[in-house]
């Protein structure tokens, strides 16, 4: 592996230059070094919030039967 | 409602009934990769789900975003590398496309895609994961003790390494089915390698106060010298459960996972990996998987606000201690009193009693623990 510097890609993304000083004046003063730092924060929880609505089952029912009687006879239930 | 799958989705990559029995007959036309216990057990974990979303072992590009931006390549938080490592002459006749047997002790355990065959650097590895390259971090001499390849691609379990502790082992869609059928929507996830004292009993009841079960998993496997045995530790969870949790609150789950000692990040794996069982709370004590002085004793905490999107909340529970004058367990922000009426719980000092077969006082471990413990001939690694 050569070297290599820091592998995040970064792209553009408009936001209204209202918002940004708006964001820009909410963030001194706090851990927050950019505006795009702050926007990322703030995306990825949103987006995980998002992600979170489209869970799936991660099991059929016939799975979940041979699992409950697995945890019946391990004294589970 | 129990946490979703880290990354969207439980990963589930064991082979079973006829696919299996197909796979471990091919399995002896394929270039053999032996392995050693530490990777077996790497592979179960990937296998059953515990390190979903991994569906194998990490490619270059995931490998490099987790040493830097402890991400994976597609963003997802992960901050410990999970890699196979191999020497270029056991890969002489492997090419990226192939499929090859992972062998654990003369058996086949598992089907393994190659996707890519690279080169890594111990140094910068140790660095990153373990913020020192000092040999004397048990983490940074076993990455230097690696082997000079790593091997990425997708797995499949067709077998496991003997599992002494199974009656104790769920995996995460067990648990998930479990949490379901017990009706608790918050779980608090408990990790430990160490024997419960009245600190830990604490920190776990003060999690339960807010959510409906706690998880306690105690992690086997590798660990370093002088730490509990696997056993002892089981065993002495069990006499708490008994004496002191009422029944119908508590799971107790042994987990088959290495440790790293890689304190900060390795806090972030093993929330990660109790998300995947389902909890929706982790406990993140202090010095968490540290080891020595490599970290700060609260370092753990502050590396959780790089994940807001973690999805898992963990819970920073101060360190308990006894105070003489509350005539309790108490922390630092329950307890107004000086440090001289204050009895903190020393591990090192536990282990020497337990050691020279004596009871530790009752407000630092329970007696019928303690009993447990030192019932062992050698409880220690």
């Amino acid at each position: 592996m050569g070297e290599r510097e820091r592998s995040v890609k970064y792209t553009t993304v408009s936001i209204p230059v209202t918002l940004y000083n708006r964001i820009k004046r909410l963030i001194e003063g706090t851990g927050f070094t950019s505006v795009s730092q702050y926007v990322t924060y703030v995306l990825r929880e949103v987006v995980a919030a998002h992600e979170e609505s489209l869970r799936e089952e991660p099991f059929t029912d016939e799975d979940k039967e041979r699992i409950l009687e697995k945890l019946r006879r391990l004294g589970y239930l | 409602m129990v946490s979703r799958p880290h990354g969207g989705r439980l990963v589930y990559r064991v082979a079973e009934g006829h696919r299996r029995e197909r796979l471990v007959r091919e399995s002896r036309d394929m270039v053999r990769l032996n392995i050693d216990l530490e990777r077996a057990i790497d592979l179960e974990d990937i296998g059953f789900g515990v390190f979903s979303p991994l569906e194998g072992f990490m490619v270059q590009d995931d490998y490099i975003h987790v040493l830097d931006d402890m991400r994976l390549a597609d963003d997802t938080p992960w901050t410990i590398p999970v890699t196979l490592d191999a020497d270029p002459d056991e890969l002489v006749d492997v090419r990226e496309g192939d499929e090859i047997a992972l062998y654990y002790d003369g058996r086949p355990i598992a089907i393994m895609s190659i996707e890519e065959i690279y080169g890594w650097d111990k140094r910068r590895h140790a660095e990153k994961v373990y913020k020192t390259t000092d040999p004397g971090h048990p983490g940074v001499e076993k990455t230097m003790s690696m082997k000079e390849l790593l091997v990425g691609g997708r797995i499949e379990l067709i077998g496991q390494a003997p599992n002494r502790f199974e009656e104790y082992t769920l995996w995460p869609r067990e648990t998930r089915v479990l949490f379901r059928e017990k009706g608790w929507r918050t779980i608090a996830a408990f990790q430990t390698r160490n024997v419960p004292h009245l600190g830990h009993e604490y920190v776990q009841k003060a999690a339960l106060t807010f959510t409906d079960g706690l998880f306690i998993n105690p992690l086997i496997g590798w660990k370093k010298p002088g730490d509990y045995k696997d056993d002892v530790i089981i065993e002495a969870y069990k006499t708490l459960i008994k004496h002191y949790y009422p029944r119908d609150v508590v799971v107790l789950a042994a987990l088959r996972m290495n440790m790293r000692y890689a304190g900060p990040r390795e806090a972030v794996h093993h929330a990660i990996a109790r998300k995947n069982f389902g909890a929706t709370h982790f406990i993140v004590g202090r010095d968490h998987a540290g080891v020595g002085d490599y970290y700060k004793p609260y370092e753990a905490w502050e590396i959780f606000q790089e994940f807001p999107d973690l999805g898992i909340t963990p819970l920073f529970i101060r360190e308990a201690f006894y105070c003489k004058k509350c005539g309790g367990m108490t922390t630092e922000k329950t307890c107004p009193h000086t440090e001289q009426d204050r009895i903190r719980i020393s591990g090192t000092k536990l282990r020497k009693m337990l050691k020279e077969g004596k009871i530790p006082p009752p407000f630092m471990m329970r007696p019928e623990i303690a009993q447990t413990i030192i019932k062992y001939k050698n409880p220690f690694t």
